[in-house]
C-alpha cells in the first residue's frame, strides 16, 4: 500500500510537470495550429536560467522562480516574433519545421555554453517529508503539485475572465473571423507563447530539482511528452492537456512499477499511436474524425525544379567515382558518410516530397536494416553482402508495416506518429536483449565484404558506397518517370480527389515505404558493417531531423537535390573541421533559412 | 444503369438528404437542381462513396453500391467532379488528366492476387512494351480528351494546374473524369465560376457528350443549361425532392418556383 501511494505521488508529480508543458503546447496549437517542437528547449533553458540563479548567483527563491519565468517567457516571444510569425500565411507544416530548426539551434546553444555534462540542480526547499498512509509526500512533491494546481487556475481566470483572454479564444476559433473583430492577433500569439513558455521554463527548472539533474539533451523527451499527453487531451484542449498529462504521469509511474525503467517512455509512444488510430481528436472528444486540415499532407513549395543535363549527371558520377585517385582516406571518409545519409535522404524524399508524409522516424528505418544485417551475418553466418540485401528487405516489410496505422493520418498527426514509431523501434530495441542485446549493442559486425575479400581500405568502401547509392538514385528515378510516380504525387496533392479516380491510398503509401524502406534498410545496414558496433542510440531522432533536413534542402521528392543536400549538410562541416562542433547549430540554421528563404529547396520540389 | 431509392444522410439534428428516389437510365442526362444547401452535393457524395448514408440503397448496374469506397466505384466505370474544383496542384495539365486513366491501367496495374503490388513496381522499373504500349495510347488518348476544350488547356499540358485559371482548371477536372471512360458521369455545378462565354462552352462539350450516349448526372445552378439539356429534373429542398420530370413541368411547378423565388404570388409571375 505504501509504494502504491508513493508511486501515485510520483505519478501526479510527474503528471503535473507533462501537465505545464502540455497545457503550453495545448495553447499553442489552439491559437496557432502549430505543434511546437521548441518547446523542450525552452524547457531546457528554463532548467538552466535556474540552475545559474541558485547555484552561481545564489538567489533566493522567490527570485529565481520570477528569473526563470521572465527569462524562458521572453525566450518564447522573441521565438514567435522572429522565426514563427514571418511564416504566417505559408503552409501549415513550415512552421513545424522551423520549430524542429529552433529546437536544434537553442539546444546546441545551450550544450556550447554549459558543456554536455549534466548538471546538479539542488532545490533550496527544506527537506521535510509527510507521511501519507504508509507512503511520503515532500516539499518539492507539494511545490510540484501546487504550481500545476495554481497555474491552471490562473490560467482559467485568464482565459474566462480577462478581456485577453477572451482574444485568446476568439483566436484560437478562428483567426480571420478574430482579426475582423479588432483582434489583435499578433498580439495574442505573443501573449501565448510568452506564457507557454513561462509554464514550460518552470517546469524544466522543477524536473531539474526534483531529480537533481539537468542536462542539454533533456529537451527533446519534455517536447515528445509534452505531445504525447496533449494528444490524450485532445490537441489544443487545455483541460483535456492537463487531465491527459496527469494520466500519462500515471501511467508511466505504475508502468515503472511493474516493468521497469527501461520501459518507460514505450508506454508514452504506443499510448500516443493508440489514441491516434483509435480517437485522433482526444480521449475527452466524442467524434473519431480528425479536423479537416487542408493542404497539410504536403510541404511542397511551387516553383520548377532544376533539372541537370544527363551529360552533367554522368560527369557528376565520373567525377565522384575518381575521387580517390585525389583524395585523401579522410576526404573519402567523409565522402562515404555523407553518401550513406544521401541513401537515407532518398528514401524520406520519397517519402516525405513525392508522397507527402512527412516522417520524422525516417532513422527507425535505419535502425532495423542495421540490426537485421547485423545479426544475419553474426548469428545465421550469412555473408554480409547477402545480409546487406535482406537486410534492405526486412525494413521494406518491417517498416512499411510499422507505419501502416499513419496511411490514413494527414498533416501534422503523420510527423508526430512517424516521430513515436521511430522511438518505439529504438525502445524495442533496448528491450528485446534476447534478440537485440539491448542496452549493450552489437559489437564484432563482420565489415563489408564482397566475395570472400573485405574492404578495408577506405577507397575501395567508398567506391561500393558509391555504386549503391547510384544504383538507388537511378532505379528510383526509374520508379518516378513512369505510373507510380504520377500517381504518388497525385495522392499526396489531394488524397480525396485521388480515391475518386480508383487510386488505392493505402497501397501506393505502402509501395512508396516499401522502396524507401529498402533503401534505408541498405544505408542502415551498410552503416553497420562499416562501424562494427551499433547500439539503440546509434540511430537516433537527430539524424531523422537531419535527413528531413537534407531532403528539404536540396527540394523535396528532388532525387538530386537529395544527394547534393547531403554532400553539403554531412560533408562540408567535416572537411572544415573547426566547424564539427557547431554542427547541430549549423543543421538548425540552414533549416530556419530554408524554410524562410527558399522553402523549395536548392534544386526545387518535384 | 443508377438506382437510388429512400436514401438518406443525417448530419446532427439536419437531414441533409432526405428519403431521395431517383432513377437514371443509359444514355440520359438527369439534372438535380435546387437552392444552395438544398442537399445536392450530399447526395453526390453518397452516390460517389465519399460520404455513407444512414438509410436507403444505391444500385449501379443491378449491383448494391451502397457505401462502397470511391475507389472501388471508380474501378467500376463511375467518375465525378467536385463542386470547388480538386486538381492535383502539383502535376502538369497531361498528368492530371492521366490520373483519370488510372483504373484502366491493365499492363502496368496486374491482377495477380496477393502480390500485385510487388508486381506493379517491378513491371515500373522493367518496362516492358505492353506497359509501354498502354502508357502512349493513354497519353494519345489524354490529347485528344483535352481537344475538346480548344485551344483552351492543349498548349498548357506541360503547365502544372496550380499555374491555370480557375476556369481551367474544372476543365481539367471534367477531362479527367472523362479519362476513366466513365459509365456514368457526375457533374457538380461545372460551370461554377465561369463566365457566359465559358459556360456556353461547357454546354456545348456536355451537350456533345450525351450525343454520344454518355449517362450524366448533372448538379447545376444556371437553369438555362439545365432545361436545354436535362432529359429529366430533380428539384431538391432542404434535403427533400419537390419535384421530378420533364425540364417543361418542372420548370411551371408552383413547388419548384416558391423554393426558387420564396413568394407564390411574384413566383407566378416571373414563370
Amino acid at each position: 500500500m505504501g509504494t502504491f501511494i508513493d508511486y501515485t505521488v510520483n505519478g501526479l508529480v510527474v503528471g503535473n510537470i507533462y501537465a505545464l508543458l502540455a497545457v503550453g503546447l495545448a495553447l499553442i496549437f489552439g491559437v496557432a495550429n502549430l505543434i511546437n517542437f521548441a518547446h523542450g528547449s525552452l524547457y531546457t533553458v528554463g532548467a538552466y536560467i535556474g540552475w545559474v540563479c541558485i547555484t552561481q548567483l545564489h538567489t533566493p527563491f522567490w527570485v529565481t522562480v520570477p528569473a526563470v519565468l521572465i527569462g524562458s517567457g521572453g525566450l518564447g516571444v522573441a521565438i514567435e516574433r522572429l522565426a514563427l510569425r514571418p511564416l504566417h500565411g505559408t503552409s501549415r507544416i513550415a512552421p513545424l519545421l522551423a520549430t524542429i530548426g529552433l529546437s536544434l539551434v537553442l539546444d546546441q546553444v545551450v550544450q556550447l555554453v554549459f558543456t554536455p555534462n549534466p548538471r546538479a540542480l539542488p532545490s533550496p526547499l527544506p527537506d521535510w517529508r509527510f507521511q501519507v498512509g504508509g507512503g511520503s509526500i515532500g516539499t518539492l512533491d507539494l511545490l510540484i503539485l501546487g504550481v500545476g494546481i495554481g497555474s491552471a487556475a490562473l490560467l482559467f481566470v485568464f482565459l474566462r475572465f480577462t478581456k485577453l483572454g477572451w482574444a485568446v479564444r476568439a483566436t484560437a476559433q478562428d483567426i480571420d473571423a478574430a482579426k475582423q473583430m479588432g483582434v489583435d492577433t499578433d498580439r495574442v500569439n505573443s501573449t501565448v507563447f510568452a506564457i507557454a513558455s513561462a509554464l514550460g521554463g518552470l517546469s524544466g527548472m522543477m524536473v531539474g530539482m526534483y531529480y537533481n539533474s539537468i542536462d542539454p539533451g533533456m529537451s527533446f523527451d519534455a517536447t515528445l511528452k509534452g505531445v504525447v499527453a496533449q494528444i490524450i487531451g485532445g490537441m489544443g484542449n487545455v483541460p483535456g492537456a492537463i487531465a491527459g498529462s496527469l494520466l500519462l504521469g500515471l501511467i508511466e509511474s505504475y508502468g515503472i512499477a511493474l516493468f521497469g525503467t527501461s520501459y518507460r517512455n514505450l508506454f508514452a509512444f504506443v499510448l500516443l499511436i493508440g489514441i491516434l488510430i483509435l480517437r485522433p481528436n482526444g480521449l475527452f472528444s466524442a467524434a473519431k474524425e480528425t479536423p479537416p486540415e487542408p493542404m497539410t499532407g504536403s510541404f511542397v513549395a511551387r516553383g520548377k525544379p532544376i533539372r541537370i543535363p544527363m551529360p552533367g549527371m554522368v560527369g557528376i558520377v565520373a567525377v565522384a567515382a575518381l575521387l580517390p585517385l585525389v583524395a585523401g582516406d579522410y576526404v573519402l571518409q567523409t565522402g562515404t558518410n555523407a553518401l550513406l545519409y544521401g541513401l537515407l535522404a532518398l528514401s524520406l524524399t520519397l517519402v516525405a516530397g513525392t508522397v507527402g508524409m512527412v516522417s520524422l522516424g525516417h532513422a527507425g528505418l535505419l535502425a532495423i536494416g542495421a540490426y537485421a544485417s547485423s545479426l544475419l551475418a553474426i548469428e545465421l553466418h550469412i555473408p554480409v553482402i547477402a545480409a546487406i540485401g535482406l537486410a534492405g528487405l526486412v525494413t521494406a516489410v518491417l517498416g512499411t508495416a510499422l507505419v501502416f496505422p499513419a496511411f490514413r493520418m494527414r498533416g501534422h498527426y503523420v510527423s508526430i506518429a512517424t516521430l513515436a514509431i521511430g522511438q518505439i523501434v529504438a525502445l524495442v530495441i533496448l528491450n528485446w536483449n534476447s534478440l537485440t542485446r539491448g542496452p549493450i549493442g552489437i559489437s564484432g559486425i563482420p565489415p563489408l565484404t564482397i566475395a570472400g575479400v573485405p574492404l578495408y581500405d577506405a577507397p575501395q568502401t567508398y567506391w561500393f558506397v558509391l555504386a549503391v547509392v547510384t544504383g538507388l538514385a537511378l532505379l528510383q528515378a526509374r520508379i518516378l518517370s513512369s505510373h507510380l510516380g504520377r500517381t504518388w504525387r497525385a495522392l499526396r496533392d489531394d488524397d480525396v480527389a485521388a480515391r475518386s479516380h480508383g487510386v488505392d491510398v493505402d497501397r501506393y503509401k505502402a509501395l512508396a515505404f516499401a522502396f524507401g524502406g529498402f533503401g534505408a534498410g541498405i544505408g542502415g545496414a551498410v552503416t553497420a558493417h562499416l562501424y562494427s558496433y551499433i547500439n539503440h542510440e546509434t540511430f537516433n531522432a537527430q539524424i531523422s531531423v537531419l535527413a528531413l533536413t537534407i531532403a528539404i534542402l536540396g527540394g523535396l521528392g528532388n532525387i538530386s537535390g537529395a544527394l547534393l543536400g547531403s554532400a553539403l549538410l554531412v560533408g562540408l562541416p567535416e572537411v572544415f573541421r573547426g566547424l564539427a562542433e557547431y554542427r547541430m547549430l549549423i543543421y538548425g540554421v540552414v533549416l530556419l533559412l530554408l524554410i524562410r528563404v527558399r522553402p523549395q529547396g536548392l534544386l526545387g520540389t518535384v | 444503369m443508377l438506382a437510388i431509392s429512400n436514401l438518406q444522410r443525417r448530419f446532427g439534428g439536419l437531414l441533409a438528404v432526405n428519403d431521395i428516389t431517383l432513377g437514371i437510365g443509359a444514355g440520359e442526362l438527369v439534372s438535380v437542381i435546387g437552392p444552395n444547401g438544398a442537399g445536392k452535393t450530399t447526395l453526390f457524395n453518397l452516390v460517389s462513396g465519399i460520404d455513407r448514408p444512414d438509410a436507403g440503397r444505391v444500385v449501379f448496374e443491378g449491383a448494391d453500391i451502397t457505401g462502397m469506397a470511391a475507389q472501388r466505384l471508380a474501378e467500376i466505370g463511375l467518375a465525378r467532379t467536385f463542386q470547388h474544383g480538386r486538381v492535383f496542384a502539383n502535376l502538369s495539365v497531361m498528368d492530371n488528366v492521366l490520373i483519370g486513366g488510372h483504373v484502366r491501367l491493365r499492363a502496368a496495374r496486374p491482377r495477380v492476387p496477393g502480390l500485385g503490388a510487388l508486381a506493379e513496381l517491378l513491371l515500373a522499373v522493367i518496362r516492358p512494351s505492353a506497359v509501354r504500349g498502354e502508357e502512349a495510347a493513354l497519353r494519345d488518348e489524354v490529347r485528344d480528351i483535352v481537344a475538346m476544350f480548344g485551344d483552351r488547356l492543349l498548349p498548357r499540358l506541360d503547365h502544372p494546374a496550380h499555374s491555370l485559371s480557375y476556369a481551367n482548371r474544372r476543365r481539367v477536372e471534367i477531362a479527367r473524369a472523362l479519362a476513366l471512360r466513365p459509365k456514368l458521369l457526375l457533374l457538380d455545378e461545372p460551370t461554377a465560376g465561369m463566365n457566359e462565354t465559358e459556360t456556353t462552352e461547357i454546354q456545348e462539350i456536355v451537350a456533345s457528350l450525351k450525343a454520344r450516349g454518355q449517362t450524366i448526372l448533372l448538379i447545376e445552378h444556371k437553369l438555362g443549361m439545365v432545361m436545354r439539356l436535362s432529359d429529366r429534373v430533380l428539384v431538391m429542398d432542404g434535403g427533400r425532392a419537390i419535384a421530378e420530370g420533364k425540364p417543361q413541368e418542372v420548370r411551371n411547378n408552383p413547388a419548384v418556383i416558391e423554393a426558387y423565388l420564396g413568394h407564390q404570388s411574384t413566383g407566378q409571375e416571373a414563370a
